[in-house]
């Protein structure tokens, strides 16, 4: 016992003070690319060598129609490689989480040359974030619960990457307790569901039912690209594709797995603690 | 190495048609048809074999048939021996082998399953991957399209075998599970607080894995390989590219070999600090579990600074690794390891002081060497149950070969030794990843991209952190993938939970199950 009490007081605190002071990133983390529309003199290198099909391309009358969708985007840096012009830099961005999907897909338009280059940039779009819904759902909850939060999370087919980050919420480091918010056992006990993807089709009718279970008002979080968009998995004769095309989804947190910061951010905004949003992308 | 073949040539004239080593240490055998039974037979009486994996791939629009693949492994030999049984289109099946190597079992219903061949004698030939309310479909035929839109299931209709007897009764668990753990069903039957018999019920992740990479172009293939098992993403993404690398002769350069070493085993370090925490934590010695986090973000950052990601994706490449290290990423490994050294050895002291916490380890959940030899328990598990067996060591891959190393070995098999299996491998693992980043050679960390030959086929196999990970690649057309088998070592290893739960009390059962923590996703793929 005295041994334990030792260590414990030789340890001291080892919590990270996230989100009041940004995070420790070692210098290589990769975050999620950006995309100077710009300059982009050829996206076909960067769109065959997304493994997920973020990076998206539509040719037609002489006229390319790119879209990054970052909600299938895993982070893994090989559209930077495969682009010689610059265009596409990896940042080290990870508070993505937006609470309209749309929001995660970036757009733009370009007229082509004959050898199938860019010519002029014509278009390009960015979804800018709608806090509406999720203020409303996170001023019920408060309303009810105060700054006090129940997480059921539920595995509806992920690789176990997610929960691995999940996991990494309830240590020290991260211990989302200090929140308020802890991970309960029951959906009945449930005001969040932390819900992880892609949903297969034998896990259709369990996320359904745990989702019936949870009382209302609740909120439903998707994490990870496959929580999202059903990522590397898509949609096939096994899996449904992401969550919301079982259940409604509240917050949506890329990644691949999103880090435990990117975690927090994202449940963070779902109940409205935090001040600081990300206005565009 | 002659002197087997020629006996398996003159022993069995009838059923062997060809003996072919086209891959170093990777020796096919060519059937005559789908009868194996004599053969495996033999392998095991006279040469002790293990039999690793079985699997089919349909070749029917290529050749008329389908392959069954038996994959072997002998004791002190470095090759592994594949037996390859053609099955004829019209008469879709093959004699099971479930009934005296029960270690199979799964696997042959699996090719039931996925290929629609029947496994004649199966002792339970009922379905496994597809559940019950799947429509009759065998997703790896090839006429099976990716995309096929199933109409919605109707619900449950799985029978478990019923509990008869006064105050014998059952509990149902999942497939949504208390803890942040993944989704399976188990059916206990208890009498009282203890266990009589548990029913497993996996495959509820299952996303279409091995279909999704028919066709795939291998650069992407990579990623879905690292998407197996998500807390094996290196040792999968590796497995994956050495079996493409084998099959089309790319020779990895050394540094690449060394530094996925080094990341092969700071994967392993990585997980076995989160179990050994979670198994404290499981009988509520919680102050283990919190040090054992605290610990794992240190190899988590350490991760992040040698690859981008804190769970190594996105770092291994066909031919080598995506990124070179300068010397102060090097130099990060021994700063990090030195703290994980004392801080893991400050934990272990804590959980061997606590004798409530020993008390509930010792004697729990206990797997006999027997049960384990017979169900071909791998890994993790098989070493804490007296089976020294260890991939690294006895098919040395990557750097391996030339770096000293112990394999630890306890005939115990009980939680408490699953653990301390864990911890001596951590042990292990330090000293490995010195004396690689020691050795660290200059030089090329990837070699040049070359096109992949089409129809080539190789296995590879990698000691993950749980134990031994199987991939087995056909090559196609194009730089990309005609068939992808994954086997994780959790298909090998859920039936010893179903043994070593029986006789223990229910609430025993999650502190049993973390001690040998299988992957469902790497199961149901």
């Amino acid at each position: 016992m005295f041994k334990i009490l030792q260590k414990s007081f030789k340890v001291g605190s080892a919590t990270a003070d996230y989100p009041a002071i940004s995070p420790r990133l070692a210098e290589q983390f990769r975050g999620c690319p950006e995309f100077d529309f710009e300059a982009w003199s050829d996206a076909r290198p960067a769109a065959e060598a997304c493994p997920t099909g973020a990076i998206a391309l539509h040719d037609k009358n002489g006229l390319r129609q790119v879209t990054v969708d970052y909600g299938r985007c895993i982070f893994c840096g090989e559209c930077e490689a495969a682009s010689a012009d610059g265009a596409v830099r990896m940042t080290r961005k990870f508070e993505l989480a937006a609470s309209d999907r749309r929001d995660l897909v970036l757009t733009a338009e370009y007229a082509l040359r004959p050898d199938g280059t860019h010519d002029a940039l014509q278009a390009s779009a960015s979804g800018s974030l709608l806090e509406e819904p999720v203020k409303r759902v996170a001023e019920s909850i408060q309303s009810l619960l105060g700054r006090s939060l129940s997480i059921r999370q539920v595995d509806a087919g992920s690789c176990n990457g997610c929960e691995q980050e999940i996991v990494a919420l309830n240590n020290p480091v991260h211990d989302i307790e200090r929140f308020g918010i802890h991970f309960v056992a029951s959906p009945r006990h449930a005001d969040m569901l932390l819900v992880t993807g892609p949903v297969t089709r034998n896990m259709e009718l369990a996320l359904r039912k745990t989702w019936a279970a949870t009382p209302d008002p609740k909120i439903v979080v998707a994490v990870g690209a496959c929580g999202i968009s059903g990522g590397i998995f898509g949609a096939n004769y096994a899996s449904l594709g992401g969550v919301d095309a079982v259940i409604p989804v509240d917050v949506y947190i890329p990644g691949c797995p999103p880090r435990p910061e990117a975690l927090l951010h994202g449940i963070l905004l779902a109940v409205g603690y935090q001040a600081r949003v990300r206005t565009s992308l | 190495m002659t002197t087997f073949f020629d006996e398996l040539h003159d022993r069995f004239p009838d059923l062997v048609r060809s003996v072919e080593e086209t891959v170093s240490n990777q020796v096919v055998v060519l059937l005559n048809g789908p009868d194996v039974t004599a053969i495996v037979r033999h392998f095991i009486a006279e040469h002790q074999a293990r039999i690793v994996t079985v699997f089919a791939e349909d070749r029917v629009k290529a050749e008329g048939v389908f392959y069954n693949y038996y994959v072997f492994d002998r004791p002190g030999e470095p090759s592994w021996v594949i037996l390859k049984a053609p099955i004829p289109e019209r008469f879709p099946s093959f004699p099971s082998l479930a009934a005296e190597l029960p270690a199979i079992n799964w696997q042959e219903r699996e090719i039931q399953d996925w290929l629609g061949l029947e496994a004649v004698g199966h002792p339970n030939p009922r379905r496994v991957a597809l559940h019950d309310n799947w429509p009759d479909v065998h997703p790896m035929r090839k006429s099976f399209p990716l995309e096929t839109v199933l109409p919605p299931f109707e619900g449950e209709q799985h029978v478990y075998r019923p509990t008869y007897g006064e105050g014998v009764f059952q509990i149902p668990v999942g497939p949504v599970h208390a803890g942040i753990i993944e989704p399976g069903h188990f059916n206990f039957a208890v009498a009282g607080e203890p266990i009589l018999y548990l029913q497993l019920r996996m495959f509820y992740t299952h996303k279409g894995t091995e279909k999704l990479f028919e066709n795939l172009p291998v650069h992407r293939a990579i990623f879905l390989a690292e998407s197996i098992s998500g807390d094996s993403a290196f040792s999968h993404g590796t497995a994956f590219c050495q079996a493409v690398e084998r099959a089309a002769e790319i020779a990895v350069p050394a540094r690449a070999q060394f530094m996925r070493t080094i990341l092969l085993e700071l994967e392993r370090i990585e997980n076995h600090i989160a179990d050994v925490g979670a198994i404290a934590n499981d009988v509520g010695f919680v102050i283990a579990n919190a040090h054992a986090g605290r610990m794992r973000e240190i190899v988590l950052y350490l991760n992040e600074s040698l690859t981008g990601s804190r769970v190594l994706r996105g770092m291994v490449a066909i031919g080598g690794v995506r990124r070179d290290w300068q010397q102060d990423q090097v130099e990060a490994i021994e700063r990090a390891l030195k703290v994980v050294e004392r801080e893991f050895s400050d934990l272990v002291a804590i959980i061997q002081t606590s004798d409530s916490t020993r008390d509930r380890l010792e004697h729990t959940g206990i797997l006999r060497s027997e049960k384990a030899l017979m169900l071909g328990i791998v890994g993790v598990a098989g070493r804490a149950s007296g089976i020294d067996r260890d991939t690294r060591r006895d098919h040395p891959y990557e750097a391996y070969s030339q770096l000293p190393f112990n394999v630890p070995v306890y005939d115990a098999g009980d939680v408490r030794h699953r653990m301390q299996v864990r911890i001596d491998e951590l042990g292990e693992s330090i000293q490995m990843i010195r004396a690689a980043a020691a050795l660290l050679p200059e030089g090329p960390h990837r070699a040049p991209t070359a096109p992949i030959p089409p129809g080539r086929c190789a296995m590879s196999a990698v000691e993950g952190w749980r134990g031994e990970i199987v991939h087995w690649v056909r090559t196609g057309e194009g730089n990309r993938i005609e068939r992808c088998k994954i086997k994780d070592p959790s298909i090998n290893n859920w039936p010893a939970i179903v043994e070593a739960v029986e006789g223990n009390i229910v609430a025993d059962f999650p502190v049993i199950n973390k001690s040998f923590n299988l992957s469902y996703s790497g199961t149901d793929r």
